[in-house]
């Protein structure tokens, strides 16, 4: 085949190029510069290299809140996949059941994140609340503003109760989309609902499975309205994630330089986790 | 291994079928002896998918019971029927290798990993899967798919019985004739119940010893090959067995025998009266007579009973000639040999008794005391 070279096509790239630019690249450049710097004013501005870096790197505040944020992606994920997966299959498939329960489902998603906090800051209140008034009144001592695995207890509940359905979801619409004739032949073949699940649903829901942990790492490793509205991170730092301690060093204290290297390196960790995950998926999928 | 027996069955698909349109199944009895090989054969759309699908429990029936040696089915479900069923388009598990697909049906119920080996190695050595065991389902090509998907209904040997639905429509033509060969080798050596389904009547022939005609959701003759050629049953058998298919041409009584078009054919006394007592209890006016175009015989001269007509058209097919004939207002087939040199002008056809089948509403007139 003959191509034909015309450069002309690169001013039909253009626009994205520019879009791309504004919405990403400057952006993003600009925490560089930030990173790399030392900015007291607009006019003094000294360079300092990877000196942010290093300091954001041993800082042990840094270290305990990425370790609360590996626990509570891990958590969440564990917890909510199988149990996505586990409501997806008790689904009814048609009627008017099967909309009733799409509706339901879907109303934790669209409601607002610092409304999802508000709602369990509450729903937990020991006096006012009905769960955690409920719990107390069987007798277990809760209360997530002063005990922190009552805190944390309550963060998860929150985001498995706001985030389930996402994964219920997803996977629902991988079930549908299965054809009749596979359970038809598993029938035959008489297979049990285990072997069923095992070698014919869940090979099937792979690429929504795919997209769905890492849509749950993603938002989870980043969290941040929720558990601020309902803890502000408390009691102590107990439910300060990734993403409060970011803010806090940026906005609180006003350390721009070292919260920039630490935003680029926070970026790179989901960057990185991301890409291990999607590729190990692949990979492994090639090689069989 | 059983005998599979269908009681007044009927299916709708609808939840309130008003009238038999509405039936995909008419009420209908059969049965299918153990050991049989046995061809389902149809138009599309003629209820034989449903059919299976009935026997194999993946639908319940609307009326009737499935008795799998006797023993009522309807409410067992298809696992435990433990019957095996091809279908038309191939289901494999992609996920798995071929192995592990036909290896499936036998892990299944727990069969031990030797014994899932030996039958497995055994299946796909009839099925020319050997080299494939290893690959992935998913990388086949449309006729290897559907043979795993067929080598999935023969690795069990203790089943009841084994449905094929029009298993072969994927396959290329001279590996369909070869696998056609080796379904009937393993019926003869497992002795299990096999039904195909087809609406392919060479296939329906080489493959059963036994075929069960099925047109509008009923069996309308269940014979075999050779008597669904020289005794249709019903008209549909006639049309659709044969090619062409039997001549029908709409009759009226006289007292010696029919008449068309003006045009008279005397029919003995066996055959008449047959015809009146089949008529008088119906007096029905629906009477057509059939002939296959293999059975008219051409004159060129007149004789006694033959009747003239013209030759329109002439089709020669290599080993036998297809004439066009026009009768009165009637357009009909004959074959003949070869070596028969035609002329466009006129011909004699005559219609050997032993080979002219009268029908009332659709269905044979059997004639009482001559019936071979």
């Amino acid at each position: 085949m003959n191509k034909t070279e015309n450069n002309k096509a690169w001013l039909l790239v253009l626009p994205v190029f520019l879009l791309v630019a504004f919405s990403a690249i400057i952006p993003l450049m600009t925490v560089v510069n930030y990173s790399v710097q030392d900015i007291f004013d607009q006019n003094s501005a000294y360079f300092v290299g990877a000196e942010w870096y290093k300091e954001v790197l041993q800082d042990p505040r840094l270290h305990d809140s990425l370790l609360r944020q590996f626990i509570f992606s891990g958590s969440v994920l564990l917890i909510e996949i199988p149990l996505g997966i586990l409501v997806a299959l008790m689904m009814p498939t048609r009627g008017a059941m099967a909309s009733l329960s799409l509706i339901l489902l879907a109303i934790p998603l669209l409601i607002p994140w610092n409304v999802v906090g508000t709602i369990w800051q509450i729903f937990g209140r020991a006096d006012i609340g009905l769960f955690g008034w409920g719990l107390n009144s069987l007798g277990i001592d809760y209360n997530y503003a002063s005990n922190p695995m009552d805190a944390w207890f309550t963060v998860l509940l929150m985001d498995v109760w706001h985030w389930t359905s996402l994964v219920a979801l997803l996977c629902y619409s991988g079930l549908r989309a299965i054809p009749e004739a596979f359970y038809q032949a598993a029938r035959i073949d008489r297979a049990s609902k285990w072997a069923i699940f095992r070698f014919i649903q869940l090979p099937r829901l792979k690429n929504v499975l795919i997209i769905g942990v890492l849509l749950r790492f993603m938002d989870s490793f980043m969290i941040y309205t929720e558990p601020f509205v309902l803890t502000g991170g408390g009691p102590g730092n107990s439910t300060t994630f990734l993403s409060q301690t970011l803010t806090q060093m940026a906005i609180g204290q006003f350390d721009l330089g070292p919260a920039a290297a630490f935003s680029l390196i926070y970026f790179l960790i989901v960057l990185l986790v991301s890409w291990l995950f999607f590729t190990t998926i692949t990979h492994l999928d090639k090689r069989k | 291994m059983a005998e599979i027996q269908l009681k007044s069955l009927a299916h709708s698909y609808s939840n309130t079928p008003s009238g038999p349109e509405d039936y995909a199944i008419r009420r209908m009895n059969h049965t299918w002896e153990q050991g049989g090989a046995y061809a389902l054969l149809g138009p599309s759309g003629c209820g034989k998918s449903t059919l299976l699908n009935i026997i194999s429990g993946l639908l319940s029936p609307s009326e009737g019971e499935v008795l799998f040696d006797g023993v009522k089915v309807n409410e067992t479900d298809t696992r435990d029927r433990n019957i095996a069923q091809v279908f038309q388009f191939p289901v494999v598990y992609d996920s798995m290798t071929v192995f592990d697909n036909l290896a499936f049906p036998l892990r299944n119920q727990k069969v031990s990993e030797d014994k899932v080996k030996a039958k497995v190695a055994e299946v796909a050595d009839i099925l020319d899967l050997q080299d494939l065991l290893k690959r992935k389902a998913s990388n086949l090509t449309a006729d290897e798919k559907q043979k795993v998907s067929m080598g999935r209904g023969l690795v069990r040997d203790d089943v009841s019985a084994i449905l094929f639905d029009e298993p072969l429509t994927v396959i290329d033509p001279h590996l369909k004739w070869k696998l056609r060969r080796k379904l009937k080798q393993i019926h003869e050596q497992f002795n299990i119940t096999m039904v195909y389904v087809t609406h392919d009547q060479l296939e329906a022939s080489t493959f059963a010893d036994k075929i069960a005609v099925m047109y509008e959701g009923q069996v309308v003759q269940f014979g075999t090959p050779r008597e669904l050629f020289e005794q249709p049953a019903h008209t549909f058998v006639g049309y659709f067995i044969g090619s062409p298919g039997m001549n029908l041409i709409d009759v009226q009584l006289t007292e010696k025998g029919i008449q068309f078009d003006g045009m008279e054919l005397l029919l003995s006394d066996d055959l008449l009266q047959s015809l009146a007592s089949a008529s008088a209890s119906g007096s029905s006016t629906n009477i057509k007579a059939g002939i296959r175009p293999e059975f008219i015989c051409l004159q060129e001269q007149p004789m006694d009973g033959a009747l003239p007509c013209s030759v329109k058209h002439i089709e020669d097919l290599g080993t036998h000639k297809v004439l066009t004939l026009e009768l009165g207002k009637q357009s009909l087939k004959a074959i003949v040999d070869e070596d028969y040199q035609a002329t466009d002008g006129q011909v004699y056809a005559c219609f050997p008794e032993q080979w002219l089948k009268i029908y009332v509403d659709e269905y044979l007139v059997e004639v009482q005391g001559s019936e071979q």
